[in-house]
């Protein structure tokens, strides 16, 4: 053993030549990177990062014991082909080198300071579990909700079980123009026999069933060329059936003229919704609009002042808009008030402003104004060997593939920074045995992902009972419960 | 005596086929080249049928996030850029997917989604091309977007 001591010594002294031969790696160890999140930025990062190194051991932590974050909690229950990502996702939850630890809250049960300790890398991807308040007086009533909460209630997000919304009125009041906008219209005046197919909660289904609501406003402060949702989502509003448009013809005045220099999508989208608004309807469109027993319809020029309560100042029974005007015009025409206000009835209001990110960890730098973890390419400011990715890096906006791309940019820069040794790969790191080690410690027993599989089989032969894909469980116990069988 | 079934190529009843048949569609397969996002050039066949995107996924063609909702109209990242001439064959484009089009980043007036395209005979010897996606410029600086 004398002479091995001194071979080791002889690698030691000459490293540096060692180190800049790409094919000799003696001086790095095992990279072990750690994840947070188990979303959409969680997965694609890890996925990326599996690709395109041959050594590196992916952990993923997730707060819930389920995997997948807005894809089974955010994305609406009649898109169920969205979320055929799933499939790519477990593919990688199940790939040699990646670990999937649900059950798991970084930032209680574990500090981040921890994990960078147990890993070469942390890689934040948490999302936006928070939402933008509307910051007007009445938003505490009942009957006011975020659109984030009221989509995790009829998605079964365990934390939104107990919303029960009261769906006991004639008109609903949507704040915000983009996608999640045009799901909540959707799902409030979708015929029941369309939604009670797909893996809508059953409480909501109930609720849904039961609701008064016949009448939906999605109200924007700016203009029909400014709407932030995608063409998609406006055809479906325009194809649901039993339902008709009812739009204010003035909010179209010069949008007409402004078509022919707009890009092709956005000039497609504001076809669509100039037809909508305008056409004057042939003989079947108007018998079908005449059978239509729902109404739906963008209000523009309009910025929420204040929700109006009843006379015991408990409900909402309508909500005060502010007029506005456009200055400026296309994508940076800003919204600016005119003094003039509007009150509409209403029983339901529902803010769709945004999701936002909140801080983990003291440790961790976050840029309260923007919502996001500070970051060039993924990688965090500082302390080094942090990195983020999805939304908590660019903030809450894009689609599925936008995160994608985001992730693999930032697995990208992880990857560099292990190659160029801008990251130190030079001591052993155990990762999730050191992890596993203080979490048993302090009583938290982590769902693998084939205890999730148990919950997942579970709730396909639920839903299969109902001619339902899935029926979601809807407490972290009863997850738990299935996940220990 | 062989009987009309096995005429065919199928088993006889010996256990083996006596009659040579050709593996399916050997003649008529459909090459495509498809140049990836480093300007490589990759060659591969398709069954005519067969969408570009069954082609990416049958061959096992390493396009980062290709085809993510698996060809269900529901994400733009099948995104193929292709020639003039090519596209003229290529038919008409639905609603539906000028609607996913719409999304892509890098779309030009020759873009479709390769879930789409059903590879034909006539199509043989295309080139499709694999589009940059967002990153490569829009967040190639901090998140000030």
């Amino acid at each position: 053993w004398t002479y091995e001591i001194e071979t080791w010594w002889i690698f030691q002294i000459s490293l540096p030549t060692y180190k800049t031969d790409p094919s000799v790696r003696f001086s790095s160890c095992t990279p072990k990177v750690c994840i947070v999140g188990s979303g959409p930025a969680g997965f694609y990062t890890a996925q990326h990062l599996l690709k395109t190194h041959q050594n590196v051991h992916v952990d993923i932590y997730e707060r819930l014991p389920v995997p997948f974050g807005l894809v089974r909690f955010g994305v609406a229950p009649d898109h169920p082909e969205v979320k055929n990502v799933i499939n790519t996702f477990t593919q990688t939850a199940k790939h040699s080198r990646c670990r999937f630890y649900g059950n798991v809250n970084v930032g209680k049960d574990v500090s981040v300071g921890e994990l960078k300790q147990a890993y070469h890398a942390v890689v934040l991807s948490y999302g936006a579990e928070g939402n933008r308040s509307m910051g007007v007086p009445g938003e505490g009533l009942a009957g006011v909700y975020s659109a984030k909460d009221f989509v995790g209630w009829y998605n079964g997000h365990p934390s939104c079980r107990e919303l029960n919304p009261d769906l006991n009125c004639e008109t609903a009041v949507i704040l915000g123009q983009g996608n999640v906008a045009l799901d909540v219209a959707r799902v409030l005046l979708s015929p029941i026999d369309i939604l009670k197919k797909t893996d809508i909660t059953q409480p909501a289904l109930e609720a849904l069933v039961r609701s008064q609501i016949r009448r939906v406003l999605i109200v924007g402060r700016r203009g029909p060329v400014q709407v932030a949702c995608t063409i998609k989502e406006l055809r479906e509003m325009v194809n649901l059936p039993g339902t008709k448009s009812e739009m204010v013809e003035a909010d179209f005045d010069g949008v007409t003229e402004a078509l022919k220099d707009l890009p092709r999508p956005r000039k497609r989208l504001t076809e669509l919704l100039l037809k909508t608004a305008l056409d004057t309807p042939g003989d079947k469109e108007q018998q079908r609009r005449h059978q239509a027993s729902r109404t739906w319809g963008f209000r523009f020029f309009r910025s929420p002042s204040e929700v109006l309560a009843d006379a015991d100042g408990n409900k909402t029974v309508g909500i005060r808009l502010a007029v506005t005007r456009l200055e400026g015009s296309g994508e940076g025409a800003r919204a600016v008030l005119t003094g003039e206000v509007e009150d509409v009835t209403c029983g339901l209001v529902i803010s769709s402003i945004g999701y936002k990110s909140h801080p983990i960890d003291p440790s961790v730098p976050f840029d309260t104004r923007r919502a996001v973890i500070p970051n060039t390419m993924g990688r965090s400011m500082f302390p080094s060997g942090l990195y983020c990715s999805g939304w908590l890096k660019t903030g809450p906006t894009g689609v599925i593939a936008t995160t994608m791309n985001n992730s693999f940019d930032t697995a990208r820069s992880l990857v560099e920074d292990m190659e160029s040794e801008a990251l130190d790969l030079s001591s052993v790191k155990t990762g999730s045995e050191v992890i596993s080690a203080l979490l048993e410690e302090r009583g938290v027993k982590s769902v693998s992902f084939s205890d999730w599989e148990k919950i997942d089989s579970v709730e396909m032969s639920r839903g299969e009972a109902s001619g339902k894909p899935r029926e979601k469980i809807l407490t972290v116990e009863e997850m738990i419960q299935v996940a220990r069988t | 005596m062989l009987s009309r079934r096995e005429v065919g190529g199928g088993r006889s009843s010996l256990g083996f086929s006596l009659i040579p048949s050709f593996p399916q569609g050997s003649n008529n397969k459909v090459t495509v080249h498809f140049i990836n996002r480093d300007g490589d050039k990759i060659t591969a066949k398709g069954a005519p049928g067969d969408t570009l995107l069954d082609v990416v996924l049958n061959e096992d063609l390493d396009f980062d996030g290709f085809g993510a909702c698996e060809g269900t109209l529901a994400c733009s990242t099948c995104h193929l850029i292709f020639e003039d001439e090519v596209f003229k064959k290529l038919g008409p484009v639905t609603d539906e997917e000028m609607d996913m089009l719409d999304l892509a980043y890098g779309l030009t007036d020759t873009s479709r989604l390769g879930c789409q395209i059903c590879l034909s005979k006539s199509l043989d010897g295309m080139v499709a091309r694999v589009p940059e996606s967002v990153t490569d410029i829009r967040q190639s600086k901090d998140e000030s977007a």
